[in-house]
């Protein structure tokens, strides 16, 4: 249909979205994949040249290594846990009729339009704060001795902090797919008797798990990254010193480029096999 | 799904419904009844909830801090700059693939995407030295610009998924009637346009407002928004309850009524149109 004139306008379009993208990933990346070889210390000396895969060796027989693959895991475990088994509940309970339903929707929504650093503050110092905060109030209203959380319970307090901003997301694109659901077949299941479990098993959850399985990825890629809940909560000691944390800790904090950029490479390897299913999925639906 | 129940199903949906929406919202709601407070009822053994001598000193004392609206400023300019770039950029992108589809136009699209799933720490040194080299650290424009590049993938999305919507018979009947190419553009697509460059516009600064890893780090004095500020409370010399909650609250308030606004958006533009 459309002419040579207008493929051409087109291309024209295109470019410099495509221009900037390119660059923006191809030239950081390519820094970091040449620091990746050096010694690079640019405060103790800078460049000290080729050293191969040291760096890689290093990184990973590094004693700070395997304790930030568990934080890693444990963290973006947690809240995978967390946001889609309550994110399902909590879509099908919305679901119902009720009144007042688009107020209750919004205060369900408002944690994900939280910035990161004050939610992290809010939950760190009024609510966790083992003298002021009102979990500490609350323990010794039951007689119990409070909490130091970030401290004591540091995964899974930092599980909590995410699992609250992150439960909105799950929540609403789950009840997004509940909503698209034909309920006829449901009232055919009721009428033929079936009782409410299998309903839920058989027709609502097989339903939902494309849906599940995009909150899986979309949760996963942005969880591998947080960083602000960290740095303005336990700053990586007490055992939170995710992979991500300990790559910002090498190249920005002790200053050693190389090892860190070892580390940025392993986190782009890691990013890109989940990204693999996800666009899989995406592209899927790209052609429908 | 929406069935006919009895009363009394629906008051306990309505109950079981209310009750969970507050808790999940009270971390919110407690920071902004905090923020009226004075410092010591803030921290009250047991705390007070609703009945307390309601002041704005907070407030008054955030803004009198110099540094406030300077604050405040480089959010707005860092935030609206970068979906205003990125606009600009991506409508005539997201244009030509929507209407002017070829056979690398899924692969492009799908390319962006993996962009967006580059872990921003694996290229923080490179854009950390970069931004010395070219003199951006600590300015407005280089955040502006790092978050536009950030953003870029799920703006041209958005768009996409949008213009895709508008049917191309209308253009043939508007070309039909004689419309030249600039009048389609100019009185066909751009009225059938502006609600999804609205909605793009909307979640796009949210999502600039809130980032919090780029702007914690290329960032210092000069140029930090309220991400950075906030962040500067967690010094034990700066804890101060009732402060840090009026701060937080006139942070988030903006993106929060933003927010609601752009809820239905929301999905489109995180789950690159994969749930509708």
């Amino acid at each position: 249909m459309a002419t040579q004139h207008a493929r051409s306008a087109a291309r024209l379009m295109l470019a410099p979205a495509v221009i900037l993208l390119l660059g923006w990933m191809l030239v950081p990346l390519t820094m970091t994949l040449v620091f990746s070889f050096k010694k690079y210390l640019p405060l103790r000396g800078g460049d000290l040249g080729w050293v191969g895969f040291e760096n890689y060796v290093r990184f990973v027989t590094s004693s700070a290594f395997w304790p930030s693959i568990w934080a890693t895991l444990i963290i973006v475990g947690g809240v995978l846990v967390i946001t889609i088994a309550f994110g399902i509940a909590l879509a099908l309970l919305l679901d119902q009729p009720m009144w007042g339903q688009g107020i209750v929707r919004i205060l369900v929504i408002a944690p994900f339009f939280v910035m990161p650093t004050v939610s992290a503050l809010v939950w760190k110092n009024m609510f966790m704060d083992p003298v002021n905060g009102l979990f500490a109030h609350l323990w010794q209203f039951f007689g119990a001795e409070p909490i130091q959380w970030l401290s004591q319970a540091s995964l899974p307090s930092i599980i909590m902090i995410v699992s609250w901003q992150w439960l909105p997301f799950a929540t609403l694109i789950l009840l997004t797919a509940i909503q698209s659901l034909d309920s006829e077949q449901i009232e055919a299941a009721e009428m033929d008797g079936a009782p409410w479990t299998s309903r839920f098993i058989y027709i609502i959850l097989p339903h939902l798990s494309r849906a599940v399985t995009i909150v899986l990825l979309i949760q996963t890629i942005f969880l591998l990254g947080i960083f602000a809940e960290i740095f303005v909560t336990t700053q990586g000691s007490f055992g939170t010193r995710t992979l991500t944390y300990l790559i910002y800790q090498r190249v920005l904090e002790s200053q050693n480029v190389g090892l860190g950029s070892a580390g940025g490479i392993y986190a782009v390897i890691l990013a890109n096999i989940i990204a693999i299913f996800l666009m899989r999925i995406v592209g899927k639906n790209l052609d429908a | 799904m929406a069935r006919a129940v009895t009363t009394q199903r629906k008051a306990l949906n309505t109950l079981a419904a209310w009750t969970v929406g507050l808790l999940i919202f009270f971390p919110i709601l407690w920071t902004i009844l905090t923020s009226f407070k004075t410092e010591a009822t803030a921290i009250a053994d047991p705390p007070v909830f609703l009945f307390f001598d309601w002041t704005t000193e907070n407030y008054s004392a955030v803004m009198q801090r110099s540094d406030y609206a300077e604050f405040l400023w480089n959010s707005i300019v860092i935030a609206g700059g970068s979906t205003i770039l990125g606009l600009i950029v991506a409508i005539p992108a997201a244009w030509s693939m929507a209407f002017v589809p070829s056979r690398r136009t899924k692969d492009i699209l799908l390319w962006m995407l993996s962009t967006k799933m580059l872990p921003a720490v694996g290229v923080l040194y490179p854009i950390y030295l970069m931004f010395i080299k070219l003199g951006l650290l600590d300015t407005k424009i280089g955040l502006t610009l790092v978050l536009m590049l950030i953003n870029l993938p799920i703006i041209v999305w958005m768009l996409y998924t949008y213009f895709r919507e508008i049917p191309g018979e209308i253009l043939e009947a508007a070309r039909m009637d004689g419309a030249s190419l600039r009048d389609e553009i100019l009185y066909v697509l751009t009225p059938m346009a502006v609600p999804g460059i609205a909605s793009t516009l909307l979640l796009n600064f949210i999502l600039a407002w809130n980032e919090a890893f780029w702007t914690l780090n290329l960032t210092a004095a000069k140029a930090a928004p309220l991400t950075a500020f906030i962040a500067s409370y967690s010094s034990p010399e700066g804890l101060f309850y009732a402060k840090l909650s009026a701060a937080s609250t006139m942070a988030i308030a903006p993106i929060l009524i933003m927010g609601w606004f752009s809820q239905k958006q929301l999905v489109r533009g995180l789950t690159f149109g994969a749930v509708k």
